[in-house]
């Protein structure tokens, strides 16, 4: 069903490794964009990305298979995704899944009969603050309802255009694969800067006048320093913990760290 | 006026076209790389170590530190790897930064490269946030193009390449050696330490990885001086960073503070709880970091206060819950996405979230006995510690610190049958149906 890779996706699977000192580091945007010019993970794929790394399609299918955004069915032309980690299912992300399950006719990881929509739920995609969150094609739709989600589908079912609500229009999610594969598309300059809700913080400072230090305050040397903020900051001083004993890894707690810093010392 | 809130890396969020270098050029961005270039790379390092800025990641080790771990007599090439693969339950603000001001790290990627000595940096951003992923590949573009990358870089003779390398969904990459295996193109799973990255990370070499909010400071360190950074927060947390609330409050975003503020604080501003409703539980800094009440409102959410109150400051990732949520149904969701998201490397994690995941559903649905709340423990207690990484010791920390917490509520799912809950209620538009 799937054809041959084609010479011109050939050339571009090689240009990607040639990005990296190690030519296998470019196999995971390798197979983004197998994903974008097969619409999946094919066979055919795989022997290409294996032929120019010089290693198996079992390594390669190793890797393809590990990656949740990898996929071996076909996708519709919109990967719609519902985010139903605690926060987002809590603030009604799990009836937004329910609701869209049951008007798209599909479970999940199904496609629609007519191609055009993948239904996905999704673990935390960075955008708590817009809770319940959803995303088509990895573009955020920020605070959805399960009447939002209902028009969004249909809008993307019917062929309407679709904006991200704080990002540029949406593209197919073969047009989306090929960005996340290091070839820009151009829309970089649609949608705002940043959602509302990331700007909360900064429009109550901005209200009330806060600021960071000024420079001066902080470098020494221009007299006697105005008493910027950390007097009083410098009070809430709390019991004196080791560093160590805070010193957890990337994620979560693990004596990695503190090891670490016994090595140094 | 004390400032409670101090905007430094979210200070031009709400700039017109922010993303662009002229417009970040136009606020004084890439001025710290300038002064950066005539600065020996280790008065650079002395100044990140000064300045006491600890990772912002999670994890809070000095960063200057780890710089200073890097075997400068080591033959091989020195790499940095900055870590955009913010995934940890409840943290969003990496992903706000690199949309909004790109160019944040991008100089702070040039300036950590020269100061560790480096002439290649990746930039590894998990894939599903296709914006993101767009706004700093043009600013990586924009940099090449106005010589702030490439070769002998404002004539100082100092190379750098940058390569942004998407990943393709996997919550275990955000730890650091499964990252490093996912630029190499393997399966993200966590390497055994000793050697740590500083000493064999990337393609075995030296290795610097940092959290993209770390690298995103360096520049107001450099361009402020490390006093400016550490006259900001707490004796031993030192300047600012991102506060993520999120959950039951009226005004969930980004706040950037110093380190040491407090939730209360935090939440007054974000003008409280929803009308109506009390803060029952909440997380310090992602779904891994053990979970507080109401009663921990007062703590400063530094390093050290996190620490004494048994939990982690983590990312500042601060979900809140109200009392309509069961915390049963929460832990229960936490606990069957870290066994999704467990690489099956080690034992007592991949098999592990599998139990905890069995014995916890049947509780919720009020099936099994209050002995299993003794069963759940003792798993976690067979966890925690035992794997390669922290992902399994995070999957036990939503477990214990809600037993400890909450323990009734876990009973009362037993005498009730099942949930005694109404999940409706939780949602953020539970009530307005009412009122419209």
């Amino acid at each position: 069903m799937t054809s041959a890779i084609t010479d011109e996706t050939y050339a571009e699977l090689e240009s990607i490794a040639a990005r990296y000192p190690q030519p296998r580091s470019g196999l995971l945007p390798m197979l983004h964009l197998v994903q974008s010019a097969q619409g999946r993970i094919t066979p055919e794929g795989i022997e290409a990305c294996a032929d120019i790394l010089g290693i198996s399609a079992a390594e390669v299918s190793g890797v393809a298979t590990f990656y949740t955004m990898y996929k071996r069915k076909p996708v519709g032309d919109y990967h719609v995704g519902v985010c139903t980690n605690t926060l987002c299912a809590v603030m009604g992300g799990d009836e937004i899944f329910a609701r869209l399950k049951d008007h798209l006719d599909v479970g999940n990881d199904e496609t629609t009969t007519d191609g055009k929509v993948t239904l996905e739920h999704l673990e935390c995609n960075a955008a708590c603050d817009y809770a319940p969150v959803m995303m088509v094609n990895w573009e955020f739709m920020d605070n959805q309802t399960p009447q939002s989600a209902v028009a969004l589908v249909d809008d993307l079912r019917s062929g309407k255009e679709v904006t991200s609500t704080r990002g540029p229009r949406i593209c197919t999610w073969r047009e989306a694969e090929r960005v996340l594969a290091g070839f820009p598309d151009g829309r970089v300059d649609e949608g705002p800067a940043a959602g509302p809700a990331s700007l909360v913080g900064l429009g109550i400072a901005r209200e009330r006048g806060w600021t960071a230090p000024d420079r001066d305050q902080g470098d020494g040397g221009h007299g006697v320093p105005e008493q910027p903020a950390q007097a009083v900051e410098g009070a809430r001083v709390s019991d004196d913990k080791q560093a160590e004993q805070a010193a957890v890894e990337e994620k979560a707690p693990t004596t990695t760290t503190a090891a670490e810093k016994e090595d140094a010392e | 006026m004390t400032s409670i809130l101090t905007p430094v890396l979210t200070d031009n969020w709400g700039d017109e076209r922010a993303w662009t270098l002229a417009s970040y050029e136009a606020r004084g961005g890439y001025d710290a790389l300038k002064k950066a270039l005539t600065m020996a790379p280790d008065d650079i390092i002395s100044a990140v170590k000064d300045s006491g800025l600890r990772g912002r990641g999670g994890a809070g080790f000095p960063t200057g530190m780890k710089w200073s771990f890097i075997p400068q007599d080591n033959p091989k090439p020195k790499y940095l790897v900055v870590n955009a693969d913010e995934s940890e339950p409840g943290t969003c603000k990496d992903i706000p930064l690199m949309m909004a001001s790109p160019h944040t790290l991008v100089e702070g990627v040039i300036i950590s490269s020269f100061a560790i000595r480096g002439n290649k940096a990746f930039i590894y951003i998990r894939g599903e946030v296709l914006h993101v992923i767009r706004r700093v590949q043009a600013a990586v573009a924009e940099a090449y193009a106005a010589g702030h990358l490439g070769t002998n870089i404002h004539g100082s003779g100092y190379d750098l390449d940058i390569v942004v390398h998407a990943g393709a969904g996997a919550y275990i990459c955000g730890e650091e050696t499964a990252l490093l295996e996912g630029l190499e193109g393997r399966r993200g799973q966590p390497r055994l330490r000793p050697p740590f990255p500083a000493v064999a990370g990337l393609y075995a070499s030296p290795t610097v990885i940092n959290n993209v909010e770390s690298i995103a400071s360096v520049p107001s360190i450099v361009g402020n001086g490390a006093e400016w950074f550490a006259s900001m927060g707490t004796e031993k947390s030192k300047g600012f960073g991102i506060f993520s609330l999120s959950g039951h409050v009226n005004r969930p975003g980004q706040y950037e503070a110093p380190l040491g503020i407090t939730l209360r604080e935090l939440v007054d501003l974000a003008g409280g709880i929803r009308a109506g409703h009390q803060l029952k539980f909440w997380t310090p800094g992602g779904s891994s970091t053990p979970l507080l009440t109401a009663e921990h409102l007062d703590l400063p959410l530094d390093f050290e206060g996190m620490a004494g109150a048994g939990t982690m400051l983590g990312t500042r990732a601060l979900q809140l819950f109200d009392e309509t949520v069961c915390v049963v149904r929460a832990v229960l969701r936490w606990t069957e996405f870290y066994k999704h998201e467990s690489c099956g490397k080690c034992t007592p994690c991949r098999e592990g979230t599998w139990w905890l995941v069995q014995t916890l559903a049947a509780l919720e649905k009020g099936q099994g006995s209050e002995s299993d709340l003794d069963l759940l423990l003792d798993q976690c207690d067979n966890i925690l510690g035992r794997s390669f990484c922290a992902l399994g010791d995070g999957a036990t920390s939503p477990i214990t610190s809600s037993i400890k917490h909450f323990r009734d509520e876990y009973l009362a799912h037993l005498t009730h049958g099942g949930c005694p809950f109404d999940a409706s209620r939780s949602t953020a538009w539970a009530g307005l149906e009412a009122m419209a």
